[in-house]
């Protein structure tokens, strides 16, 4: 019997949410999941700690949610869609995640957006 | 038999929920994406549809992880939007209609599709916003009926299975045994990504491509894998597969009355078409 895994690494800079992901980030996505809920979030705001160990956080996970390292929550399993919420209390959009992950100012992150109708 | 009057496309950005929000839809960075809307109120207050069939993707409001249908149908007597994290206002409930709900899930299982049936689900912004940016003033006049395909978790269903639900679709409605007016919607897209050392991807051309070939050569897509469509459109212009799944469900051939196409909205290359339906 042949096995097909649909698991693709050769999109630069790009991390399919696949099994690996999946399996790897469950605690930290379902986390991020609850956030959907305001008391959540303000549980969450009063104590990140207590917050994360209840759902079981591992450390690698827990470092990154600490740093609001969003390459470092991916590695760690994290999905975007769940990661979007844990931002939202931030107040931060998708232009500072994107600066973020691509180590540019914000400005520049939207001038990269805008050059794009040129392309 | 019910028809099918066209269909309606439209990327669905949650910043489009905060612009809504706050008024800002003439605010110069808005102004491209918004003005798309009026000329397609026009033409769908004229078609006057009776339902929306309302193809999206949810992104973690009704599904978690721990149970991920590839597709989901809702059949719920009304369906309703809530807090996706954000905290901005919610639009109105929807009306579903139950019978056209399961109509949709008989047809479809004896189609060999092995949907999820939800007699309860929330909607989130991939629904919630299309239908806001057709009815502003969100008195919904359509009875809708969700159809969630999953772009979350991999494997996703691939562009040619998606085609053929879309198809399945498409001829179930016009297999039901009513006389009412259906406008089939796809919301999502087109090119973007959100995560990763490429977030901020936009690729133009094939986008430009990919809006062609909803009239001129609709299979397109369908020749295609999952690796390579988030290749070029990156992992949310995945979202397409919506597009596609509407498209497929238009009963012949097709007139495009609307397109728009601005980049970008958020970090996305922002679309909005209309497609008649040529009887």
């Amino acid at each position: 019997m042949t096995t097909i895994r649909q698991v693709h690494d050769d999109i630069p800079g790009t991390m399919l949410f696949d099994s690996r992901a999946a399996r790897k980030g469950y605690a930290l996505n379902k986390m991020c999941y609850s956030f959907n809920d305001k008391a959540n979030r303000d549980a969450f705001v009063a104590d990140e700690a207590a917050y994360c160990a209840r759902y079981g956080l591992n450390a690698e996970q827990r470092q990154a949610i600490a740093e609001r390292d969003v390459l470092k929550l991916l590695a760690a399993g994290g999905n975007a869609y769940y990661l979007a919420k844990f931002a939202g209390i931030f107040g931060l959009d998708m232009q500072d995640i994107g600066a973020q992950q691509t180590g540019m100012s914000k400005e520049a992150f939207k001038a990269k957006l805008v050059a794009a109708r040129d392309h | 038999m019910a028809e099918i009057i066209g269909s309606f496309y439209t990327s669905h950005v949650p910043a489009i929920g905060g612009a809504i929000a706050k008024g800002q839809q003439a605010a110069p960075y808005w102004k491209p994406f918004f003005d798309a809307f009026p000329p397609v109120r026009g033409w769908i207050t004229a078609a006057r549809p009776d339902i929306a069939v309302v193809v999206y993707n949810d992104h973690g409001l009704n599904f978690f992880l721990d149970k991920m249908p590839t597709f989901a149908v809702g059949a719920a007597p009304e369906y309703r939007n809530a807090d996706e994290g954000w905290g901005i206002p919610q639009v109105a409930p929807f009306q579903g209609n139950e019978d056209l709900s399961w109509h949709l899930v008989e047809s479809l299982v004896a189609a060999d599709f092995d949907i999820v049936t939800c007699q309860e689900m929330f909607v989130d912004h991939a629904f919630s916003l299309p239908m806001a940016l057709l009815w502003p003033d969100q008195r919904w006049p359509v009875r809708v009926v969700p159809v969630c395909v999953n772009t979350v978790l991999f494997p996703l269903p691939s562009a040619a299975r998606c085609w053929k639900l879309g198809q399945a679709i498409g001829q179930a409605i016009q297999n039901w045994d009513s006389d009412a007016r259906v406008v089939v919607m796809g919301t999502g897209g087109l090119s973007h990504q959100l995560e990763g050392e490429r977030a901020g991807h936009i690729n133009k051309a094939y986008d430009q491509r990919f809006l062609d070939s909803l009239s001129g050569d609709p299979t397109w897509v369908t020749r295609q894998s999952i690796n390579d469509i988030v290749r070029e459109v990156g992992t949310q212009g995945v979202e397409l597969l919506n597009w596609l799944v509407a498209r497929a469900a238009m009963p012949g051939a097709v007139k495009e009355v609307h397109r728009t196409y601005h980049i970008p909205i958020s970090n996305t290359a922002a679309a909005v078409v209309a497609l008649e339906a040529r009887h």
